[in-house]
């Protein structure tokens, strides 16, 4: 193969198939995607989840990981936020004439490690490539789906006054290092991004207990602009202590030089879990067992004070409003 | 400066303990403005504002450069970013800020316009560097603050031969604005919260005639809790006591000379100027523009481009908000026609500006 990805290998002739075989099926190979045909042929029963995403992340690599395994970790926990086991991807890329073959070889090897790491198997996919400057790199949408295990099942819409609200770990390391490294700036400690599957540890959260009202991702928009779409949609007030958020110093750093909020901040390795107060101390117990949870920790309390509000009550005891993101977050002047 | 240091600015106790001592010294209102639109954010974030005693009347002033940047000004560099030979670079504060016909930088860019979010004005540097056959035009909003470092930014074009680099000048200077504000009858403060960045660049003394020439108090401060509420309890204090000073309280980062050096560069490239001020007017003196000099950075001059007065956004008020004369959701139009998503007024827009604050952390 050439060492860049040329119109060619998305014509749909020998050099696709070059492409496919050597490239891809290296990588994400399985019984049911090495058979090439159309569609892929499932098995599976019951109650299922669904969700599909585009990833166009600039940049496509990061410190902590890149496009291709961000590509599985975001389908796989949006799926394994309805409490379900992921089992199968999609995959669709669409890659800019001229990305380099190196640069598409490693992403598409960090996806077949992420999918081997989530237990997922990639199923069915599709490479096209497009004239220069017709996409920026490379974009990819995966599409995934599991069994729903978990009853009830977790929505956005279960809130219920008195449950607390627990978050998985920091918030804001995604975020900033995009951010960062898109701008090319050094950051005092090295922030890199939280980007993992959460399947594992959530399926355990669902099996282990009785009753888990939400589970969330705070990806885009932040655990702000998330807890503000549950508020809404359970109608309940969400009363978070500033005091408990965690974040680690050098995203607080990097977000005062640059003017953000880290509470806006996307995360692709974090969930919000909201449940029975009665389940919390449990709950916290499992999530911090597990490498991805280990910095665990219970951040508010869901109430019927201000239905569909997030209230902050900050470090002085004052409280405010903390509202949607609006658009993105720019970087002010001073 | 590290975060455990300002932790201790943060303290909940002392806070509470400023707060009581506060409330028992206040006898009547005292009305207080923040200059800075970073204090306005801060007040309100650390929850500060639901916090303190009813009688302290709480007044954004015109310390956010994106809500004071005139409507003319706003236009002007409107019409600039559709320039085929323009590319236009900016602070991204002011990519939503509306100018007529509901147009914004966001518009313009979905349109074709060449539009570019910096975050330091050297960055200008190397994106005129990378288009040399494009002129990269800075967007030169800001006060003391940011003036020098666009300063800089000139002198290093010119020592690096950059010839397609140049400035839309809209800089202002805060003083004049205080000066203009205090002598309008129909302005009421009491005190100043002075803007702790600018102060770090012209120091304390420009500000000395708020209490020779007006017998009001200002103090220079930080941003932290502890920092307002010391402010804010030494202006309670020498009320009581019938006397006004002009003190800084931010010498941790602000020498009460300033920045000479810095200052020294703003005014070896910039001179004053009459600058028009969104809701409040014409103040002589009160801006910057680029010396003849150094006029082969001049935006305006390249692209003919003259500022005039013209009539503010229909409805908004933001003139009145800026002057301390209405809280943001006494305008008709907040939360209403005027809301982020949809800012009527910069004072919306901006991220430091009044509105938005209000309108983001304000809880009833
Ligand atoms: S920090 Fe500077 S730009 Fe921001 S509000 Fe204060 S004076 Fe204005
Ligand atoms: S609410 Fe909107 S229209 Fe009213 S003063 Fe503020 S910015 Fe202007």
């Amino acid at each position: 193969m050439s060492d860049k990805v040329l119109l060619d290998y998305g014509s749909g002739g020998r050099a696709s198939q070059r492409l496919i075989s050597q490239l891809f099926l290296g990588h994400l190979g399985n019984d049911e995607l090495n058979r090439l045909n159309d569609a892929a042929e499932l098995s599976m029963s019951g109650k299922l989840a669904m969700s599909t995403d585009s990833f166009t992340v600039d940049p496509i690599f990061f410190p902590g990981g890149n496009i291709g395994s961000l590509a599985v970790h975001g389908t796989v926990n949006d799926v394994a936020m309805m409490g379900a086991i992921p089992k199968y991807l999609t995959c669709g890329y669409i890659i800019e004439e001229g990305l380099p073959m190196d640069d598409l070889e490693k992403i598409v090897q960090a996806m077949g490690e992420a999918a081997r790491h989530a237990g997922v198997a990639v199923v069915t996919g599709d490479t096209k490539v497009v004239p220069k400057g017709a996409v920026d790199k490379i974009f990819i949408n995966t599409t995934g789906i599991g069994d729903i295990i978990a009853d009830p099942v977790p929505s956005g819409d279960a809130a219920r006054p008195g449950d607390a609200v627990l978050i998985s770990g920091t918030i804001g390391d995604h975020g900033l290092t995009i951010l960062g490294t898109r701008e090319g700036l050094e950051f005092e400690a090295n922030v890199q991004s939280d980007s993992a599957a959460l399947n594992h540890l959530l399926v355990k959260l669902v099996q282990e207990l009785p009753e888990v009202h939400v589970m969330r991702d705070p990806t885009r928009g932040g655990l702000a602009t998330t807890l503000n779409e549950i508020t809404t949609s359970s109608n309940v007030c969400c009363e978070l202590q500033e005091n408990d958020i965690p974040v680690r110093p050098e995203v607080k750093g990097g977000c005062s030089i640059l003017g953000l909020d880290p509470l806006y901040l996307a995360n692709e390795g974090k969930f919000i879990c909201i449940l029975p107060e009665e389940y919390a101390e449990k709950a916290l117990e499992i999530m911090r067992a597990d490498p991805l949870g280990q910095d665990a920790c219970r951040i508010g309390t869901m109430t019927d004070a201000n239905p569909g509000k997030v209230v902050m009550v900050t470090q002085l005891g004052g409280k405010r409003l903390l509202g949607m993101l609006e658009g993105e977050q720019l970087p002010r002047i001073c | 400066m590290s975060f455990e240091f300002l932790e201790k600015f943060r303290d909940p106790g002392l806070c509470r303990k400023m707060l009581d001592r506060m409330e028992a010294g206040l006898y009547d209102d005292l009305r207080f403005m923040e200059v800075c639109g970073t204090h306005t954010v801060a007040i309100f974030q650390s929850g500060l504002r639901s916090l303190l005693p009813e009688k302290i009347i709480h007044l954004s002033g015109p310390g956010c450069p994106v809500c004071v940047t005139h409507e003319s000004e706003v236009n002007a560099f409107l019409d600039l970013a559709v320039n085929e030979r323009v590319i236009m670079a900016t602070f991204g504060d002011l990519m939503r800020v509306p100018g007529n016909n509901g147009r914004n930088l966001k518009k313009a860019v979905a349109d074709g316009a060449r539009v570019k979010v910096v975050y330091s004005p050297f960055d200008t540097l190397k994106l005129a560097q990378e288009n040399p056959d494009d002129i990269v035009v800075f967007i030169g909003v800001g006060f003391e603050t940011t003036a020098p470092t666009i300063a800089a930014t000139m002198k290093l074009a010119r020592q690096q031969g950059i010839t397609n680099l140049r400035i839309l000048c809209f800089h202002k200077t805060v003083p004049l604005a205080l000066d203009a504000l205090l002598s309008d009858d129909a302005i009421n403060v009491d005190g100043f919260i002075l803007p702790g960045h600018v102060s770090a660049i012209i120091g304390t003394h420009p500000y000395d005639f708020i209490a020779e020439k007006y017998g009001k108090s200002a103090v220079v401060t930080g941003f932290e809790p502890l920092d307002i509420l010391q402010s804010l309890n030494q202006m309670v204090d020498w009320r009581n006591k019938g006397e006004a000073h002009v003190v800084n309280n931010y010498t941790r980062i602000v020498g009460d000379e300033g920045n000479p050096k810095a200052v020294e560069i703003m005014y070896e490239v910039f001179e004053p100027t009459d600058a028009l001020w969104r809701g409040i007017g014409l103040i002589p003196g009160s801006g910057l523009e680029i010396r003849p000099e150094w006029e082969e950075f001049d935006a305006k001059k390249e692209f003919g481009i003259t500022i005039e007065d013209c009539p503010p956004l229909k409805g908004c008020k933001c003139g009145d908000i800026l002057k301390g004369i209405k809280q943001p959701d006494e305008c008709p139009l907040f939360g209403k026609a005027c809301t982020p998503a949809n800012p009527v007024g910069p004072c919306m827009v901006s991220t430091e500006g009044s509105c938005a604050a209000y309108y983001k952390y304000k809880l009833d």
